[in-house]
């Protein structure tokens, strides 16, 4: 099966534009981006894709071993950015993915030229001296509300939805069907994502990067944005007046405004 | 149902609805909204509690002015379920404008958690404008009890399933192992001639009840033999391992064939005796190369017939009929037969799972005489080709091949110098 084809990869907006890729975090798929790809379309080429194990992609492509480490996510954005022979993109990571999005940038620089992080956080533990908001404990918490949720996951409907990404409609009849995943693949997503720590990663990077917070995040609260900014050597921060972890859908003009002016001042 | 309609709209004669009506005037609808059997919150769109009613806030321990404009709804809940909210909750109910039934645990300002099912609307302006989020809440703590329970069970269920599939995985493979002990892991070579075998197991769970070997007795000779003893699994493959080193051992102390029938008759009926009698069938034999010709002596207890493949294309079958089945009774006869294979010549030595196989839509026997015809077919052909045609034979048998196969072919290669080579 084709890259694009496991990913479901979906590419549209201006074909003359700048690339922008946007991957999705934990949680949901690419659907997440779907306020702000309206307005980036306007002026970049918009390049979006799920994860293995999200949303429609293949999930017989799902390894373990490989999606337990961000490293494989990365693989993912790069083997997308290759089956695209894309140069230069711009790629927009939410939370998790802002992380994955620095692996990838280091395993591809040629294809990613700058990176917009929404939402990030390098670390989600509490340790001495760094305050990531969240103990061990939490994400065990965190894990069994995974399991008490299984939100539309259906294992009878989801070879037809996944096997199907060209008919949505088969999706539609299942509600939640966006956050829809396998609870194995759900909680392997949850462990990588929440028990991860990149903050050694965040010096080498040194492409324009673009990180956005919102003003009231309980994942990734402003001392963490602080810490990325410091981290990151000049990058750029700004804080949008918004609530909670997904600005992209609770304040998406703000969220695309502030996308679209980073690009467009790439040279 | 035509005659009740006309006062359906009142109610008014039907004895107790007056009673009805009145208590449902005393059930204002604020009330309603402030002790319902389950928990009210209104929040703002990032979340801020806007209302909350009494019965949630029972629930939680908490005043209202502690809540409402203070408090935002990921507020209540656990630091787990927070995240939970922020990674599914709030970006479904986004993009849906709905969500209902999900588990949630709350914190109480007592300490317990209160594990809860949450349902959540979005209300929009006349312009579709998210305006607010109505949720209610439900205390599920027996049913989440029930689950957990559910949980665990197929948690155990799951490790069970993985356990049993690496046991099969590790008996399969020991049984592999244990299979391969029972079969010469390469035939030898022999001086002159060519050989193949093949063998089919009809079960990955089962060890095979079939058996072959060839080795040699000294510079000119070789000895072989194949059979089937009776059953499968263990005990049979016990009674195959007896089998193969009783035969072997014979043959290096008398190259006679049937003599080593009868002693592997006696040591089988030594070993085995009163209810539990197990037998097997077999053909064994030596080769003995003289010059271009090698002669073969054979012996058959209870065997079907060893198949010769002649150099000009006839089939012959050593018939041993009359060769009795080994381990079954103490006089036990064994029949001999010799031939003399030239070049171009092969022998077929096969067990019964072959010609027992079920084929057709009748589900038939397969039979010695389509053996026969195919072999007659096959001929002139080297000992490679005959095991080659064999084993697409049984392939194409599928489900009907339901017993183990041994084949074993032993051929003199054609001449070439004379252009007469078996044709490949």
């Amino acid at each position: 099966m084709s890259i694009l084809r496991r990913n479901n990869v979906r590419v549209t907006g201006r074909a003359s534009g700048r690339t922008v890729v946007l991957a999705h975090g934990f949680g949901c798929d690419q659907n997440m981006w779907r306020l702000v790809e309206p307005v980036l379309a306007e002026n970049f080429r918009v390049v979006l894709f799920d994860y293995v194990g999200a949303g429609r992609s293949d999930l017989s492509a799902w390894e373990e071993e490989r999606y337990s480490r961000l490293d494989g996510y990365a693989r993912d954005v790069v083997e997308v950015c290759e089956a695209l022979d894309l140069r230069d993109a711009v790629l927009v990571g939410h939370s998790v993915s802002a992380m994955v999005g620095v692996l990838a940038r280091a395993a591809a620089p040629e294809r990613i030229g700058s990176l917009v992080m929404v939402c990030p956080s390098p670390c989600y533990i509490d340790e001495d001296g760094y305050r990531g908001g969240f103990s061990a404990q939490d994400i065990d918490e965190l894990l069994e509300s995974l399991e008490s949720n299984y939100l539309g996951w259906s294992a009878t409907m989801a070879p037809v939805i996944m096997g199907n990404p060209d008919r949505p409609e088969l999706g539609e009849e299942l509600t939640n069907s966006f956050c829809a995943t396998d609870p194995d693949i759900a909680r392997v997503f949850a462990r990588t994502t929440f028990l991860s720590d990149s903050r050694s990663d965040l010096g080498a990077v040194t492409v324009p990067t673009l990180i956005l917070e919102c003003a009231q995040d309980a994942i990734a609260p402003p001392e963490v944005g602080a810490y990325v900014h410091s981290a990151i050597p000049g990058s750029r921060l700004v804080t949008l007046d918004a609530t909670g972890h997904c600005p992209q859908l609770s304040a998406p003009e703000a969220t695309a405004s502030a996308i679209s002016a980073f690009v467009s001042d790439l040279t | 149902m035509s005659s009740a309609a006309g006062d359906s709209g009142s109610g008014r004669g039907i004895p107790g609805t007056d009673a009805a009506f009145s208590a449902l005037l005393e059930d204002s609808a604020e009330d309603l909204y402030e002790s319902a059997p389950c928990g009210y919150l209104s929040t703002l769109m990032d979340g801020t509690i806007a209302k909350i009613n009494a019965t949630l806030l029972g629930w939680l321990g908490l005043s209202r002015d502690e809540v409402v404009g203070r408090m935002s709804f990921s507020d209540l809940l656990t630091v787990g379920g927070r995240l939970y909210h922020e990674t599914h909750f709030a970006p479904l109910l986004r993009m849906q404008g709905h969500l209902g039934g999900i588990a949630l645990e709350m914190r109480t300002a007592a300490g317990p958690r209160l594990p809860v099912l949450v349902t959540s609307t979005v209300k929009t302006t006349e312009a579709g404008e998210p305006l607010l989020i109505r949720t209610t809440v439900f205390d599920a703590t027996d049913r989440r009890a029930y689950e957990k329970e559910l949980l665990r069970a197929r948690r155990a269920a799951d490790e069970a399933r993985r356990q049993a599939e690496a046991d099969r995985a590790r008996l399969r493979e020991a049984l592999a192992v244990l299979q391969q002990s029972l079969l010469p892991a390469v035939l030898p070579d022999i001086p002159g001639m060519e050989t193949a075998s093949h063998y089919h197991i009809a079960s990955d769970v089962q060890l095979g009840g079939d058996f072959y070997d060839l080795f040699p007795l000294d510079d000119d000779r070789f000895a072989f033999f194949l059979g089937d003893v009776c059953g499968k699994g263990p005990q049979a493959a016990a009674l195959t391992s007896l089998t193969r080193y009783t035969l072997r051992a014979a043959a290096l102390h008398d190259p006679d064939p049937a003599a080593g029938l009868s002693v592997l008759n006696t040591v089988l009926l030594d070993r085995y005796t009163g209810d539990d009698p197990r037998y097997c069938t077999a053909v064994a034999g030596v080769l003995e190369r003289a010059g271009d010709t090698t002669h073969v002596h054979l012996a058959s207890g209870g065997h079907p017939p060893a198949l010769v493949l002649r150099g000009d294309g006839r089939v012959d079958h050593l018939s041993t009929r009359g060769g009795m089945l080994i381990g079954a009774l103490p006089a036990a006869q064994f029949v001999s037969v010799r031939t003399a294979l030239h070049p171009g010549d092969t022998l077929l030595l096969y067990t019964d799972g072959l010609t027992e196989a079920r084929v057709g839509d009748s589900r038939e026997l397969y039979g010695d005489e389509a053996l026969e015809s195919f072999a007659a077919d096959l001929a002139p052909a080297s000992a490679r080709r005959v095991i080659d045609a064999l084993t697409a034979l049984l392939h194409g048998f599928g489900d009907g091949l339901g017993d183990d196969t041994a084949l074993l072919a032993l051929g003199l290669p054609a001449r070439t110098a004379t252009g007469s080579e078996t044709p490949e």
